[in-house]
């Protein structure tokens, strides 16, 4: 367990050179420059540790006392208080501060063991039901995986259902994540690295399979977040059965394989990167040391290319028009780009007198007519809780059509609100390419036509 | 009481001073006045204010353009806006204030074509357009995994459970009775510049440094709140820090950081977290990539080892060229980007330019920012701004007089561990050019003759 720790502060700028330190911090023997700190650690208690002694009350406050922390929440106090005495003489302050510095000499008898153990008291104890509802989490020695089974049969059943339409029927997909499956070998299976991750290879893609090295990780996360749109939502054996399913499409395992919590300990053994991963301490603890070391050099210093490398031409218009992401007005101005009228065009300001008319006007309270109109802000909560993005950008296309591009084609059509309505509530295919619109039953009858309307209305 | 008899030393109001008739004639003669005055001048209130306004922006913006074009001088000297001659906004107007109509450029955006899923993906903050070291609370980049949610703090739950005496559930109101700190610190995505490990990629510092800000955050230690629950502290090795929202994002936290400066945060700038950013609680992990601070926090877990989870082992882990992935590649290094001038921006004219920029380490405190206008070659300290705080932005200036001639703008950051932001082709030298995650190369920008800033990558 760790005494000390060194702790920098901020050289002598500002308020950090005033010789009171209310939080705790005290100089460090060793420390270059005089620029760290060690805060004082409470004495370890078994089972217990040693909880600050306040509860914001500034009758714990008691910086610097006997073995008992400083508790932070007084900081605020005790700063103010040095403040005045190293560094004000503002004659109103310090009666203030003094004041209530005096109140927590006044309140000290008897606070600090009240206030350890009302703090204590903050909180409940969880059921064991509780627990077990949020406990989730499977680590790589399968700790926290819950028996069940399932085979690379079901598995494909609820694949084609919930995964593929994101994933690929064969976890192949680029389309919307990354591919899941594809990369490995036998050959890696058996050294338990895989080739197609070192730079040699030339392998540009980098599947799921191809970096887990730990098949429990894969178990926790199709259980925690999967699928994208109605996370949690598979049976413990539906977990065990897809997982099935991904591994043997990665031919990880026979195609007539159960997953359960005893047979998913030998796939560990030939999971193809096991042996890929390297717990890299050095950018993992604070005090570790980088794997590089420059020094500042500071004239005629060596450059590698004398000519710097520039942003592609073809690059620069990729991000919009530039002169439309800064100010207006200051030390520069955006590069005018995809979009903007013309070089000399000076954007915003000269835009802005519009707003700047409509300023003079009160905030007017819902009107009739914005009431009866479709909003954003109605249909955001049902696209939300319908998991309608998932699948449906506003102005992109995902798995679905943008809903931009749905509002479009239909805007001409007479019946619009009704038609989208019926393909909302009931589905649809073929209309907009082979992957189907799931009916929405859990849609109220006035939820659909408040959608249809939004986009009818073309997404207002 | 008569007219005119003083009371003490009060007298009363003028009028009583009058016979009533005589108050009737100066009535009469006032209501005259006025009428005249409404007929010759403040009519024009009402008669279009918008016009007026856009008259008055359009005469701003050609003085902008021309300078003093009249020969008596600047017409925005000469000629009184409206906010001179008029009566302005009254006390909230709005509710929650908004940045002036003439900021809307300065937005977060995405990265076109960076991710596929807008769920699954990340704003960027647009560094090039703030000062200082505090990003405002609308302009925090976001990376979410699973889409954002707005969530009821009175039904929000943080469980601890794990190496602890019991299991205990805590709400927002146990929470925030809590002794509490309140620190500045940067958050800085792990994958922050990875597109420019090969080459420059993308037009401005938004996109190549934004996944990046700095707030300050409130809330109780973990470290307090481990100890309420009995924590285990010579057992303990890892903490896991869970989300509630639909990817229960998980992490494991190094022990050493969770007793040392981890913060289970409800503030962020003086109000609650934004839900973009985890409202109502999220772990503060300073130094630490952004992922590891677990937004909507439902769970503490203490363990005895890593948990190995999907973003520790599928993602946020680097390739190594021989096809190793470093894991637990937490820290994010000592590095510092120049934010005015930057890509994608045109400097308005020779002269003087005060070059600004942040520069930050998950070590410890910036101690030195070199800055470097000819492309490395010679370099000389920046002034550096108060505050500078350990893990927190450290905001730089520095004077440079531009003449005309192309030059290349560099910053180099150096902390209180005395490690020096590297060159790239150091950090190539190690980890090759396929590790995505923690770019901390010294990063240029090229300013042509024309005044056009380049976006220079990290030369090498």
């Amino acid at each position: 367990m760790r005494v000390a720790r060194a702790r920098p502060i901020p050289p002598s700028r500002g308020w950090s050179h005033l010789p009171c330190r209310a939080d705790g911090l005290r100089p460090a023997r060793n420390s270059p420059q005089g620029l760290f700190l060690v805060r004082a650690q409470p004495p370890l208690k078994k089972g217990g540790g040693q909880p600050p002694d306040g509860l914001g009350r500034p009758g714990a406050c008691s910086a610097g006392r006997g073995p008992i922390p400083r508790p932070r929440a007084c900081l605020g106090v005790l700063f103010a208080a040095c403040l005045v005495a190293g560094v004000l003489a503002w004659a109103a302050v310090p009666v203030a501060a003094a004041g209530s510095v005096g109140d927590a000499g006044a309140a000290v008898g008897g606070g600090e063991a009240d206030a350890a153990q009302a703090l204590r008291a903050l909180g409940r104890p969880a059921t064991a039901a509780e627990v077990k509802a949020w406990d989730i989490d499977v680590r790589p020695d399968f700790t926290g995986l819950p028996a069940g089974s399932g085979s690379v049969a079901d598995g494909e059943i609820i694949w084609d259902e919930r995964c593929a339409s994101c994933h690929g029927v064969f976890g192949e997909s680029n389309e919307v994540f990354t591919p899941l499956v594809g990369g490995t070998t036998k050959a890696d299976m058996e050294r338990g690295r895989v080739r197609n991750l070192e730079a040699s290879a030339g392998f540009a893609q980098r599947t799921t399979l191809m970096k887990a090295w730990s098949v429990a990780t894969l178990w926790d996360y199709i259980n925690r977040a999967m699928p994208w749109d109605k996370p949690k939502s598979l049976q413990t054996d539906e977990v065990y059965a897809v997982l099935a399913y991904m591994l043997n499409l990665g031919d990880i395992v026979p195609a007539d394989f159960t997953l359960d919590e005893k047979t998913i300990i030998a796939v560990q053994a030939k999971m193809p990167n096991r042996n890929g991963m390297h717990f890299f301490e050095d950018l993992w603890r604070t005090d570790g040391k980088g794997d590089v070391q420059n020094v500042a050099c500071m004239r005629d210093c060596p450059v590698g290319d004398p000519k710097p490398v520039l942003l592609p031409e073809h690059a620069r218009d990729t991000h919009g028009n530039l002169a439309e992401q800064v100010r207006a007005f200051g030390a520069v101005r955006g590069i005018p780009g995809a979009g903007a009228a013309s070089a000399a065009a000076v954007p915003a300001v000269a835009t802005a007198a519009g707003s700047a008319a409509g300023s003079v006007a009160p905030v007017a309270p819902g009107g009739s007519a914005a009431a009866a109109a479709p909003a954003l802000a109605d249909a955001q909560p049902l696209l939300q809780a319908n998991g309608c993005l998932a699948c449906h950008g506003l102005d992109r296309k995902l798995v679905g059509p943008a809903l931009k591009d749905v509002a479009a084609r239909y805007a001409g059509r007479a019946d619009k609100v009704g038609y989208l309505a019926e393909r909302i509530s009931q589905g649809g295919q073929g209309v907009w390419g082979p992957i189907p619109m799931p009916p929405q039953p859990q849609l109220s009858a006035d939820d659909v036509h408040r959608l249809a309307s939004w986009i009818a209305a073309g997404l207002p | 009481m008569k007219p005119g008899t003083a009371l003490g030393r009060v007298l009363p109001a003028p009028e009583n001073h009058l016979a009533p008739e005589r108050i009737a004639e100066a009535a009469r003669l006032r209501r005259r006045f006025m009428g005249k005055a409404l007929a010759f001048g403040a009519g024009a209130v009402t008669t279009s204010g918008a016009a007026r306004a856009a008259s008055a922006n359009a005469s701003a913006a050609s003085a902008a353009a021309s300078g003093a074009a009249s020969p008596d001088g600047d017409p925005a000297i000469l000629k009184l806006p409206p906010h001179s001659t008029g009566l302005g906004q009254p006390v909230a107007a709005r509710g929650y204030g908004l940045p002036s109509v003439h900021e809307k450029n300065i937005q977060r955006r995405e990265s076109p074509g960076l991710t596929r899923v807008p769920q699954a993906s990340v704003s960027f903050c647009p560094l090039q357009s703030l000062f200082g070291i505090i990003t405002p609370s609308g302009l925090h980049f976001e990376r979410h995994h699973q889409g954002w949610w707005d969530i009821d703090p009175t039904q929000h739950r943080l469980m601890v459970n794990g190496l602890v005496k019991a299991p205990r559930v805590f709400t927002m109101d146990d929470l925030m009775r809590m002794p509490s700190v309140s620190r500045i610190h940067f958050i800085e995505c792990g994958a922050n510049t990875a597109m420019e490990w090969t080459q420059p990629a993308v037009p401005t510092v938004q996109y190549t440094h934004g996944m990046l800000s700095c707030g300050e955050f409130t809330g109780v230690l973990l470290s307090t709140l481990l100890d309420l629950c009995g924590v285990d502290r010579k057992a303990a090795r890892a903490v896991l820090a869970e989300g509630a929202d639909g990817s229960s994002m998980t992490r494991t936290i190094p022990v050493d950081n969770a007793f040392d400066d981890v913060i289970v945060a409800w503030g962020m700038n003086g109000e609650m977290l934004r839900p973009e950013n985890g409202y109502p609680l999220r772990l503060v992990v300073p130094g630490v990539q952004g992922v590891s601070w677990v937004k909507y926090l439902r769970r503490i877990e203490v363990g005895d080892q890593p948990w190995h989870t999907k973003d520790e082992t599928l993602h946020y882990v680097d390739l190594m060229p021989d096809g190793v992935h470093r894991q637990f590649t937490s820290i994010q290094e000592c590095k510092s980007v120049i934010t005015t001038p930057s890509g994608g921006q045109r400097l308005v004219g020779k002269g003087f330019y005060n070059v600004s920029g942040l520069a930050w380490s998950g070590r410890g405190t910036i101690t030195r920012v070199d800055v470097s206008t000819d492309g490395g070659r010679n370099w000389r300290p920046a002034r550096l701004e108060s505050p500078v705080l350990p893990k927190a932005l450290t905001r730089f200036n520095c004077d440079w007089v531009w003449d005309g001639s192309p030059a290349t703008l560099q910053s180099r950051a150096i902390d209180s561990t005395g490690y020096v932001q590297p060159m790239i082709n150091q950090l190539r030298a190690v980890r090759g050019t396929r590790s995505i995650y923690h770019n901390n190369a010294i990063h240029s920008w090229h300013v042509e003759p024309g005044g056009e800033v380049i976006n220079a990558g990290s030369q090498g």
